[in-house]
């Protein structure tokens, strides 16, 4: 409605709006279990798993509730809450944990305010850490959106996160 | 390799190469290229396990000789045009060369025996016509058309491969057992679900070679009477999922899979199915819950799934790297496998070196070599400066190793024997500066964070176990928490239903089998000797070094480094909080921890 609604409005499906996930519902609808599949596009299309796309997910779907809600806090995969514009992901594999990958979430938080699995008040950055995304001779990685960053050091993170700042108000010093 | 008298260029297009800028390398190469003014035309293949190198592009003459460049970037893309068009070498950049097996990293690829990676970085994966013409699919045809099923796991059977995955169980043996399962539909299941921190053959293969895991699994199909096969992937792979899409839908074009396959009347499909984040799915049992739409979690055996599996119908599974063995095992036959390896374990073993090693990469060596061969002759040694502390193996399920286990031969039952495992393939290397108690209670953090929570030990003796490992490293351990940790390994051991829960224990067995005296490091003179556990550490400023720059001072955030403008900074002990920030920005490595 307004023009100077939120960005996420464009690159995400409202939870209120249930078009895209009769879309998936019906992409699924011969097949035998595919409710992972179904989260995972339902995801793909809202950010993350709202309750409101749960619970329809589940009457369109034909699972109880409680399966759809299991399933979707088993996997890591899964998210239930909103996530910022850009999601940073810092790996701690076996590698990247040997490299010190401990002083680049740290530096990450110093920076963000915001430590693993939260997402900064102005819903710039999510920081999420993962296990292994297998590049490991570049150890420590951070992925930002699908950017990989390898061989990083605390001190030049400040650096890569300006570039997805954006327009270049909001960026510190 | 080339032809038309053109010179080739072929970029190491994998995951890791991406990730070390090949995507800008890419760009400037058809930029240049575009251009018209070279003789040269560009492809790509996966990795070719020179990750230390990335990005890498192999350049090949038309007199057929071939280069492998590395350290590439945009920036030096004409540079590298121009000495190809001019015939010169750039000596600096040669990672290796196909006329001289020493040079430059020559050692890492000529002491390796590639049958897994044999076209890994060698063609175009996104090409089925590139696999073809090395003999693809023949190995398929030759079974389906000249075989019997089970004339076909003799043959597997013959060559003695053990599963990859890291249990080792015979395939052969295992694919006999769902052949003689009775059922009306059957399933094979390739597991690609490589949840192993540090280890990335699976990807490395599935992105570099698809279609040898696809014909893998066309003939494992067959042996078994299976007519629909699933991959589960993990979603963490897009460009290994992106180039199976790709890869199935060639083989469904060329009639290697759907009705009636290479003229017979077999019938045989693959699905993907991506898996969603959760180690214990790497479990077979488990694996089989999440295809079909639950929560993954491990259920007792038997039934063995060769009996009730997928649906409740007999089901095999087997690791990727497994499956891409097949094909060169039908077409060169069992034997010839089984003429490399030990006794008990033939073929070859596919390892990813990590961590502290120089040259961290892909590597397939033959089963009998020892680790040290591996790690030092193929991988290099360890990285300038630092000594070989530990290697470890097998992941969160594996263990430490010390310098003197490296005569160890790669072998499962010799592994086995040292309280590790051979596992999928990671190897990663600690050096001087690792602390084997924080690798234990990072391990231990991560099973505990996976334990899906079915059995109570698994669930609540690795949160017991890794609260103790906490306490050490935070300086508050005590002499009878070593006991403690036995104890509950032992039962940790023997109380859990899975893998997961029943090798979990195996980090912290091993380093207090071997690195004991950094256990009481800890727990006695409160020190952390690698210099790594934060409340067991101080942070010092070698004042004969520092220029007084301020950048520690800058980055510190919680204001402990003081000092005038030039001169040596000193680090408040009682504000510092020990993160180490100071010690990574540090231009002169003038801070130090002890």
């Amino acid at each position: 409605m307004n023009d100077a609604g939120c960005e996420c409005s464009k690159r995400f499906a409202d939870p209120d709006n249930l078009a895209p996930l009769e879309v998936i519902l019906e992409r699924y609808s011969e097949e035998k279990g595919a409710l992972i599949p179904l989260l995972q596009d339902a995801q793909e299309a809202y950010g993350y798993l709202d309750e409101k796309v749960m619970r329809a997910l589940a009457k369109g779907a034909g699972y109880q509730l409680s399966q759809v809600y299991g399933v979707a806090t088993f996997y890591t995969q899964f998210r239930l809450e909103p996530i910022g514009e850009h999601l940073i992901r810092v790996c701690h594999g076996t590698a990247c944990h040997v490299a010190g990958a401990e002083l680049i979430s740290e530096e990450i938080s110093n920076l963000l305010g915001v430590r693993n699995g939260q997402t900064t008040p102005d819903m710039k950055f999510t920081v999420e850490s993962v296990m292994c995304v297998g590049a490991c001779s570049l150890s420590p990685i951070m992925i930002v959106d699908s950017d990989t960053h390898g061989k990083l050091k605390p001190a030049n993170i400040r650096k890569v996160l300006k570039k997805y700042r954006g327009d270049g108000g909001e960026t510190e010093e | 390799m080339s032809g038309n008298g053109k010179t080739k260029l072929v970029l190491g297009y994998g995951t890791c190469g991406i990730a070390a800028g090949a995507a800008a390398v890419k760009e400037a190469l058809e930029n240049e290229l575009a251009t018209g003014e070279h003789d040269a035309y560009l492809d790509i293949a996966g990795c070719m396990g020179v990750c230390f190198r990335e990005p890498v592009v192999e350049v090949t003459g038309p007199d057929g000789l071939a280069i492998v460049y590395g350290d590439l970037t945009a920036k030096r893309v004409p540079q590298l045009l121009e000495a190809v068009a001019a015939g010169e070498v750039i000596e600096d950049w040669v990672v290796l060369r196909s006329d001289d097996s020493e040079a430059a990293e020559g050692d890492f690829l000529s002491n390796q025996h590639r049958i897994v990676l044999r076209n890994c970085g060698n063609i175009n994966p996104e090409s089925i016509e590139e696999y073809i013409s090395t003999g693809g699919y023949e190995a398929a045809r030759k079974a389906l058309t000249s075989m019997s099923p089970e004339d076909t796991i003799d043959e597997v059977g013959k060559s003695g491969i053990r599963g990859r995955g890291g249990a080792g169980f015979p395939t052969g043996t295992k694919w006999g057992f769902a052949r003689k399962a009775r059922g009306d539909q059957k399933y094979l299941v390739c597991n690609a679900d490589e949840g192993d921190p540090g280890a990335f053959m699976d990807r490395s293969v599935l992105e570099g070679d698809p279609h040898a895991v696809i014909e893998g699994m066309i003939i494992a199909g067959y042996a078994i009477g299976a007519t629909q096969a699933y991959i589960y992937c993990r979603a963490e792979y897009p460009l290994a999922l992106t180039r199976l899409d790709i890869a199935l839908a060639a083989c469904r074009e060329w009639g290697y899979l759907g009705k009636g396959i290479f003229g017979t009347d077999w019938d045989f499909d693959i699905k993907i199915k991506k898996g969603a984040g959760a180690f214990v799915c790497g479990e077979e049992t488990a694996l089989i819950a999440s295809i079909e739409g639950k929560r993954g979690m491990p259920r007792p055996r038997p039934p063995f799934p060769a009996n009730e599996g997928l649906w409740g119908k007999p089901t095999n599974i087997n690791n990727v790297e497994t499956l891409a063995a097949i094909p060169w095992i039908i077409a060169n036959g069992g034997d010839r496998y089984a003429s490399v390896g030990t006794e008990k374990s033939k073929g070859t073993k596919v390892f990813c070196l990590a961590g502290k090693v120089r040259r961290s990469g892909l590597a397939e060596v033959p089963m009998g070599y020892t680790l040290r061969q591996v790690i030092f002759d193929v991988g290099g040694g360890v990285q300038a400066g630092k000594k070989f502390k530990a290697v470890q193996m097998g992941g969160p399920s594996g263990g430490c190793l010390p310098a003197s286990l490296l005569d160890t031969l790669v072998d499962y039952d010799a592994i086995t024997a040292t309280g590790a495992i051979m596992g999928s393939g990671g190897m990663i290397v600690a050096d001087s500066s690792t602390c084997m108690v924080d690798l234990a209670r990072y391990f231990l953090s991560f099973t505990q964070e996976e334990s899906c929570g079915k059995c109570v030990p698994c669930r609540i003796g690795t949160k017991r176990m890794l609260e103790i490992l906490a306490r050490i490293c935070g300086g508050e351990g005590e002499q009878e928490d070593l006991e403690s940790l036995d104890v509950l390994a032992a039962d940790i051991k023997a109380g859990s239903l899975c893998a997961l829960g029943g090798t979990a224990p195996n980090p912290v067995l091993t380093t207090m089998k071997y690195f004991r005296n950094e256990y009481e490091d800890h727990i006695l003179a409160k020190k952390c000797t690698a210099g790594v556990c934060p409340a067991l550490i101080t942070l010092r400023i070698k004042e004969d070094i520092c220029t007084g720059c301020g950048a520690c001072a800058k980055i510190c955030p919680v204001e402990a480094i003081s000092g005038e403008k030039k001169e040596p900074h000193s680090i408040d002990a009682d504000t510092c909080i020990r993160c180490k920030l100071c010690l990574s920005r540090c231009p002169e490595d003038a801070i130090y921890a002890e």
